[in-house]
């Protein structure tokens, strides 16, 4: 975080330097775009916040610890598509289940698609992919996410 | 943006208030919950966004158009797949943050398969990220997503954007696009 701010700060004032105006301008367009999406920033805030507390951690564990390791896997793939959590939660989230019994290709399919499938930012998303695009992105995402989580599966031996 | 597309934003923020308040009220514990997650994801957002729009400003005023055409554009070889992952594995936030970044290259003229390989990079391969997950996870898990999740977001990207691209399909315009 802090290096973001460095390398901001840095550029901005290698910018000034070589040149004001074009600087100023940069300013602009980067405000005039992020003002654009706001809107749509704020929908997947409220979008992450409500779904975040519809699914309590305790049902969480119960869902992704079942003994069929098939339903398991299902429930992944949709708790994970659902959901959106920030990393920072997830990983200390699949240690914990990993402890409890959870298998490593359910845990697979939970964070895979938890990152590259989103219910919540599809408001952003569409802004900046259009409709179409969004979807296939999403679609192409969950795909990926059963691949990798099959491969998963058959590497440590919990597949077959 | 607008009006027409404000409408959903605004009602949904609108609605949302007035449930974390009454739930403020009425003493409903998880509506508090979800006000307090808001408010927290919120200044998060707040510490990062802006440093992200000053660079996309700076990138869009600094970096010709010339360069990203030549390396991530139509002409650009296989090798531009390369230069996506590698720029999302330094990328700091989720989808979120790498939805603009990919727009602006797609505005500097990179294209369109390129983009999605740099967003489904960023969601996946980030290299900060990656560290933490072999902490909790271990190596190998890791490893095994990266190898397979790699190769295949590659060619999901090449194939998915290569047909955009040839039916002319073109990303929407999100303001102060002066290339």
């Amino acid at each position: 975080m802090i290096y973001l701010y460095a390398v901001t700060i840095l550029l901005v004032a290698l910018s000034l330097m070589k040149d004001r105006g074009r600087t100023l301008r940069a300013l602009r367009i980067g405000g005039k775009r992020f003002l654009k999406v706001a809107p749509a920033f704020l929908s997947m805030l409220v979008l992450v916040a409500v779904i975040l507390g519809l699914i309590p951690d305790e049902l969480m564990m119960k869902i992704l610890a079942r003994d069929s390791k098939w339903i398991a896997s299902a429930s992944a793939i949709v708790l994970g598509s659902v959901a959106v959590m920030p990393g920072f939660v997830v990983f200390p989230l699949c240690g914990i289940l990993l402890g409890n019994g959870a298998l490593y290709m359910v845990l697979s399919a939970f964070s895979t698609t938890l990152m590259m499938v989103g219910v919540a930012t599809f408001p952003l998303e569409k802004v900046y992919l259009g409709t179409r695009l969004a979807l296939v992105r999403n679609l192409a995402g969950l795909i990926i996410a059963v691949a990798v989580a099959a491969a998963t599966g058959l590497f440590f031996g919990e597949l077959l | 943006m607008n009006r027409k597309e404000l409408v959903f934003p605004a009602t949904l923020l609108v609605l949302f208030g007035l449930f974390v308040l009454g739930s403020g009220l009425a003493g409903f514990a998880p509506g508090q919950q979800m006000g307090r997650d808001f408010a927290g994801f919120f200044m998060k957002m707040l510490s990062v966004l802006p440093c992200v729009f000053i660079l996309i400003g700076l990138f869009e005023v600094w970096v010709k158009r010339e360069t990203i055409e030549k390396h991530l554009g139509c002409g650009a070889g296989p090798l531009s797949y390369l230069w996506a992952v590698l720029l999302a594995g330094t990328n700091v936030g989720g989808l979120h943050v790498a939805l603009p970044v990919g727009h602006a290259l797609y505005v500097k003229g990179a294209r369109t398969g390129v983009v999605l390989a740099y967003l489904f990079a960023a969601t996946i391969c980030r290299i900060p990220m990656a560290l933490f997950e072999a902490t909790f996870l271990g190596w190998r898990f890791t490893a095994v997503r990266f190898a397979v999740s790699l190769p295949l977001v590659v060619c999901f990207a090449a194939l998915i954007g290569h047909h955009f691209d040839r039916r002319g399909y073109r990303l929407p315009e999100t303001g102060g696009d002066e290339s």
